[in-house]
């Protein structure tokens, strides 16, 4: 990569902040969740004080989390509607995952792995903000059946298993594609990236800045 | 309330086995309601014994009072009126509290390590200095038992005396039931004494009678003789089979590892993923290029 | 009792009518659910209320509250009809042969001899006929249309089963159900025992109801028997030492008697209490009067009473009428108190018609109040809002508030219902200025008689010789009221037959009342608790649980009067050749020299069987009573009379004569009884285990276990009333109102009585506007003021009152 390589913009700064907002949020979430999900991470409660004081931290960390996440995701929106050329893209996955990415077809500024997450996060994130209401003590789980109780730690347990483990794809990927990370610490992206990996995005703001 | 010497068998939120080398005898309290007159000694015992002061509340159109189990109060009379055969009242009077399940369920959905202990002689019983007051105790009791304290957020209930049992007393309830509807020994004698007493209700003609140990939670530790064992629901909606909800059963039990282990394979995926294939690289060519 | 609580455990058959023991006296049921387990014994309850009690019974019937005796009345003519008693028994020990006088007559509902200016009987026709020699005549044939059995049957053979039905709203099958399962127990091996309370003596014929259950026990040969008897269940832990030490105010100790204002002279006064037997060969216990009498007198004035002054019989105040609470109160209320010492007491609680007590008590110049509680008599003059409507401003009382001990601050004993003294120990130091009741008591006894010394006054006497050897006068301790109590020899007791043997040597504590002398040689403070002190030391602190019959006779646990015996009568439970009536429940025997066994005998210990002396010792004719001779006010066989408000305005038994026609009712207090149309609904008052009176609001735990006032209605009257289980009604009767939370239970059921429904609303008392339990109104406002007409028991149990939502 030349230093005179061209950067395009990827993502604003208030949309890093964002991100990384909800990130953080999400590692404290994940960690305070798992420490109370099996024994084997109980550990975890150290990080926050112990045990009550994740079982305090946990839900008002969640509703933080919620509203940044889902601050994050409006922005993303429109970005994220499911294209013919993503489940092109998507018959190429086998390849793809094996960095054989001759002639993948364009796609616009997200895959659609990236998409499944996203629609993945707002569905689990939506549930566990739910089912963690019903199960909020001392608030809230006293206001409701017991039954219903049991049937949201169990939805919230799914819910999050779902979440954590598409994050962990999350983080993978970034680690994986070069060029990422560098998207959502500086905001930008060479415009090689932006052509090999999301072509038709790179087409727009090509179009949309003049040249 | 940890102040035993007891050997602890099983620990909440804890993978490995607790020390088993001793056995102690399986002890339980039967509780005769063919027998109880509902005068709330037990109430008072285990208010005087376990220093708790529950509020001072208001009649509610029924005798019982305090109205719910609550941290302050670990053991409640319900008093229920039916008619099972036309014309013929009956006043069931219940002593409610925890049920010391073998399998408790308490126990099973406490997420904090030595919250919750079960002793080898079969008592269940917190640990509040280790209680998290995440209230997943509630979820796990099949007999709606924990109550969490407004004041510490800790969860609470009877702890069948664990203290006393443990320096070879009776528990309080039992020491001062007046007419010896409450009894404690070692669970087989509680059952020998049990069948005495269905049959002699048997032979006053409730052909019922029975005693209520309900297996679906490996029996409990504290077993009612009721009249009409075949519809325990009228004793105040004690249920008829009492298990451990399966939300809560499939939540704790094969979730809990399948889950553990599929994150960790999430990331081993990804890890070996990356160590094989390498990172994914815009071309060189495509680079200068631009 | 006539037995004891342990006792109970005996019974083949437990009747409880007129109390509730699993409420009231939950630790003594301990000793019903052992006969129910270990004997398969069967528990009738008969309430009209499904009580706590019933909710263990393997019977319950109901019955509208008041009219007990019908219901009683009705089971004799089924026992007497059916040939269900215990014949040997009722022929060997009961006055059923006997002849009655000729002029004795029962028409209308009245007995012979009334006055109705008075509303009293002359009771000189109520007596047997006798011979020349002064003994009663008998008819062992049962022959004699006028002797006692034949009497009896007339008497309740109007009693029949739709008689019953129809005045006590009981359904006819559910009163034959009773009737059979009771007449089992007419089988000489078969034992039924009745607990009773104060559901049967809050009534204005509460003592004839208690006599009819005893005429059922007699017909069913069950007194003196193991696991039989009449029990009373004393209602405070020690109200049964109350009456023994004679604090009602017509007694002296050991139920010895006031004289009366006529009973001036001294060998009269004796002459008429030491009875003569009135059949041959009868032992007439009461014959030794003199002696407890003297003893008594001796105990109290030592050398001041001599044989020459009559052993001071003129100091004994001589009663014009018997001054009860209800009659005192009367007076207060008229203005003719001026000061009034309340001791452990909380009359305005306590007492009928609230308004009128209050109103009494605002009358005075001062109230001693002697309590370890804040009671509502101690505060009455102030404002609680509506429970306790009153402006302070226009009370002048003074009030004084002694504040004392309670029971776990202070040495001493109990009496418990099966007559056992039980010494207890100071558990803890009473709190801030609490003084003992004794010290209380003796502290001004001190300041009179230095006030008496110094000023004379108008009768010193009695004052400045009262005894008082205590070490420290001012508190004299348990020990020393005890040892007095049970009375020591003043001079060398010799025996009789040999003089030069001394018996008890002077100032050695007595063995027993049988060393009790009529000539001032013994002191003794309370005759029926001699040989609970004795030189053995205190044998009411004895604490042996060995019980070697199994029946339960625990000799070496504390002390019983009288001489430590635990079933009275109990030479009834053999038959006259002395065989015991069920072998399996042998309580004495006889050795061929003397009467032995598990329990001391209640019998002249050397006088064989065969001997014509029967069982009932204390009575002068031997035997028991089913015709109660002169004892009662209202009659010498009990009669259904209606409460004083009856919610059908008539007594179907005899319409003339409805209620009591022997119960003194005030002027004023007629007045306030109100009547069935206004007021529909009979209410009766009762307590509840959570509580214990007035007292145990006051404590955190018994507040929190039931915290609030409520009353129970049924079902029907609550949806005719639209009133739902919780909400707050008011229940008002002709003298005030009360508001509570309404319970609303299947428990407590309407009744058809005289063809009309009739709806019962229960009313627990406890409340009040003092202690930690939520602010309440004092039920006793709601109360009639009208008394037992032989012990003048206010009346409870049945009222009229009305419901309504607030």
């Amino acid at each position: 990569m030349s230093h005179s390589a061209k950067l395009v913009t990827r993502y604003t700064a208030p949309e890093r902040v964002n991100h990384w907002f909800v990130t953080i949020t999400f590692v404290m979430l994940a960690f305070s969740g798992l420490a109370l999900f099996h024994p084997a991470f109980f550990f975890l409660t150290n990080l926050f004080g112990g045990g009550p004081w994740t079982r305090i931290l946990h839900p008002f960390i969640g509703v933080v989390m919620f509203v940044s996440f889902m601050a994050f995701a409006l922005r993303m929106l429109k970005y994220n509607h499911i294209t013919p050329a993503d489940k092109q893209w998507l018959a190429r996955l086998p390849d793809i995952v094996r960095n054989h990415d001759d002639n993948l077809p364009e796609i616009g500024k997200y895959n659609i792995g990236q998409k499944y997450l996203f629609w993945t996060l707002i569905i689990t994130i939506v549930l566990l903000l739910i089912s963690g209401i019903v199960i909020w003590q001392p608030y809230f789980a006293p206001k409701f059946s017991i039954d219903m109780v049991r049937l949201a730690v169990l939805v919230h347990a799914f819910a999050a298993f779902v979440a954590i483990a598409s994050i962990m794809v999350h983080v993978s990927a970034a680690i994986w594609v070069k060029g990422s990370v560098r998207a959502m610490t500086r905001g930008t992206v060479t415009a090689a990236w932006a052509r090999h990996h999301h072509g038709q995005w790179y087409k727009e703001i090509a179009k949309g800045s003049g040249k | 309330m940890s102040m035993q010497s007891l050997d602890i068998q099983r620990r909440s939120a804890t993978t490995t086995p607790s020390p088993d080398a001793r056995q102690t005898l399986e002890v339980a309290k039967l509780i005769d309601v063919s027998k109880c007159i509902g005068c709330k000694a037990c109430q008072s015992a285990c208010m005087e014994w376990n220093d708790l002061r529950d509020e001072v509340g208001s009649n509610a159109g029924i005798y019982d009072n305090p109205r719910d189990l609550s941290d302050q109060s670990w053991t409640v009379m319900r008093f229920s009126e039916v008619e099972v055969q036309q014309g013929k009242l009956e006043w069931l009077i219940r002593k409610d509290g925890c049920m010391h399940c073998a399998d408790p369920g308490c126990l099973k959905a406490c997420p904090s390590p030595g919250a919750i202990v079960q002793y080898s002689n079969g008592i269940v019983d917190f640990h509040e200095e280790n209680c998290i007051g995440c209230g997943y105790c509630i979820t796990g009791c099949p007999f709606n038992v924990p109550r969490i304290s407004q004041k510490d957020n800790k969860a609470y209930k009877c702890t069948l005396c664990s203290d006393r049992v443990a320096v070879g007393q009776e528990p309080a309830c039992v020491k001062t039931c007046p007419t010896g509807a409450i009894v404690f020994g070692s669970k087989e004698d509680m059952i020998d004494h049990a069948q005495e007493r269905i049959a002699d209700l048997k032979e006053r003609g409730y052909d019922n009678a029975g005693l209520y140990d309900p297996q679906g939670v490996g029996g409990t530790h504290v077993m009612y003789v009721l009249q009409h064992a075949d519809q325990p629901e009228l004793y105040h909606g004690l249920p008829k089979d009492p298990h451990i909800s399966p939300m809560v059963g499939l939540w704790k039990g094969i979730a809990k590892p399948l889950m553990s282990f599929g994150l960790g394979l999430v990331a081993l995926a990804g890890f070996f993923h990356y160590i094989k294939v390498g990172p994914k690289e815009v071309p060189e060519d495509e680079e200068t290029e631009s | 009792m006539t037995n004891h609580w342990v006792d109970i455990k005996n019974a083949d058959l437990i009747l409880i009518m007129g109390g509730n023991a699993a409420e009231a006296h939950p630790c003594g049921f301990k000793w019903v659910t052992e006969a129910k387990a270990q004997r398969k014994a069967r528990l009738v309850v008969v309430d009209p209320r499904f009580t706590r009690s019933a909710s263990v019974a393997d019977y319950y019937a109901p019955i509208r509250a008041g009219s007990d005796i019908a219901f009683l009345g009705g089971v004799i003519n089924y026992l007497l009809t059916h040939d269900k008693i215990q014949h040997e028994y009722v022929k060997a020990y009961t006055d059923a042969t006997f002849v009655v006088r000729e002029d004795y007559t029962f028409e209308n509902g009245m007995f012979s001899g009334y006055n109705e200016a008075k509303r009293s009987y002359d009771k000189a026709t109520w007596m047997y006929e006798l011979d020349k020699d002064g003994y009663a005549i008998s008819d062992p044939a049962l022959q004699n249309p006028r002797c006692v059995f034949n009497l009896m049957k007339r008497h309740y053979a109007r009693y029949t089963p739709e008689v019953v039905s129809n005045i006590t709203g009981t359904p006819r099958d559910q009163f034959l159900k009773v009737c059979e399962t009771i007449a089992t127990c007419s089988a000489p091996n078969k034992v039924m025992t009745i607990m009773y309370a104060l559901g049967w003596t809050q009534h204005s014929v509460g003592s004839q109801i208690i006599r009819t259950g005893a005429m059922l026990q007699l017909l069913l040969g069950n007194i003196g028997m193991a696991g039989g008897g009449m029990n009373a269940l004393r209602g405070h832990s020690n109200i049964q030492g109350l009456t023994d030490l004679g604090l009602l105010s017509n007694l002296l100790p050991g139920y010895m008697t006031l004289p009366g204002e006529k009973e001036t002279d001294f060998q009269t006064y004796l002459d008429k209490r030491a009875l003569k037997p009135l059949r041959p060969g009868q032992m007439s216990y009461w014959q030794n009067y003199p002696k407890f009498h003297v003893s008594l007198m001796k105990a109290w004035f030592g050398d001041a009473a001599t044989r020459e002054n009559n052993f001071c019989f003129d100091w004994l105040p001589k009663l014009d009428k018997v001054h009860d609470v209800l009659q005192v109160f009367e007076d207060m209320n008229q203005g003719k108190m001026n000061g009034y010492f309340c001791q452990g007491f909380n009359p305005l609680a306590s007492f009928p018609n609230k308004a009128k007590v209050g109103g009494a008590l605002a009358k005075l110049k001062y109230l001693v109040i002697i309590d370890p509680l804040v009671t509502e008599t101690s505060t009455f003059w102030e404002n609680h809002g509506e429970f306790n409507d009153v402006d302070p401003a226009k009370i002048q009382t003074e009030v004084f508030r002694l504040p004392s001990t309670c029971f776990a601050e202070e040495d001493g004993s109990l009496v418990n219902s099966g007559r056992w003294l039980q010494w207890h120990y100071k558990g803890a130091e009473p709190p801030g200025e609490a003084r003992g009741d004794n010290e209380i008591m003796a502290g001004l006894f001190t300041k009179l008689k230095e006030l008496y010394k110094k000023e004379g006054g108008a009768f010193p006497d009695p004052i400045l010789n009262l005894t008082w050897g205590y070490k420290i006068p001012h508190a004299p301790a348990a020990e020393e009221l005890a040892r007095e109590f049970n009375g020591k020899a003043l001079a060398d007791l010799t025996d009789a037959k040999d003089p030069a043997k001394v018996l008890v040597k002077a100032g050695e504590q007595l063995a027993s009342f049988a060393q009790l002398r009529d000539d001032g040689s013994t002191a003794c403070g309370c005759w029926i608790f001699s040989g609970s002190w004795t030189d053995k030391g205190n044998q009411m602190a004895r604490r042996d649980s060995s019980d070697p019959s199994g029946l339960g006779n625990t000799l070496n646990w504390a002390w019983a009067w009288p001489v430590n015996r635990r079933v009275l009568y109990n030479r009834a439970s053999l038959d006259p050749a002395g065989k015991p009536w069920d072998p399996q429940r042998k309580l004495i025997g006889w050795d061929g020299a003397k009467w032995g066994g598990t329990d001391v005998p209640d019998f002249k210990p050397d006088v064989p069987p065969g001997d014509p002396m029967n069982p009932f010792i204390m009575n002068p004719e031997g035997v028991a009573r089913l015709f109660a001779i002169d004892k009662m006010a209202e009659g010498p066989f009990p009669e259904h009379y209606e409460p004083f408000e009856t919610p059908i305005d008539t007594n179907p038994m005899h319409p003339g004569v409805i209620s009591n026609p022997a119960a003194r009712v005030f002027k004023g207090d007629m007045e306030a009884f109100g009547k069935a149309k206004e007021f529909p609904y009979v209410a009766t008052t009762y307590r509840l285990t959570e509580h214990f009176h007035y007292w145990t609001k006051h404590a955190r735990i018994n507040a929190v276990l039931q915290p609030e006032q409520f009353i129970e209605i049924g079902e029907e009257l609550a949806q005719a009333k639209g009133i739902k289980a919780g909400d707050k009604v008011k229940v008002r009767s002709n003298r005030g109102y009360i508001k509570a939370v309404a319970v609303v239970t299947k428990r407590i059921r309407a009744l058809e009585v005289a063809g009309k429904k009739v709806h019962t609303v229960g009313v627990p008392i406890h409340w009040g506007f003092q202690g930690l339990a939520k602010n309440g109104f004092l039920t006793n406002t709601l109360t009639p003021v009208v008394g037992d007409a032989n012990t003048q028991t206010p009346e409870f149990k049945a009222f009229l009152v009305d419901i309504e939502k607030v």
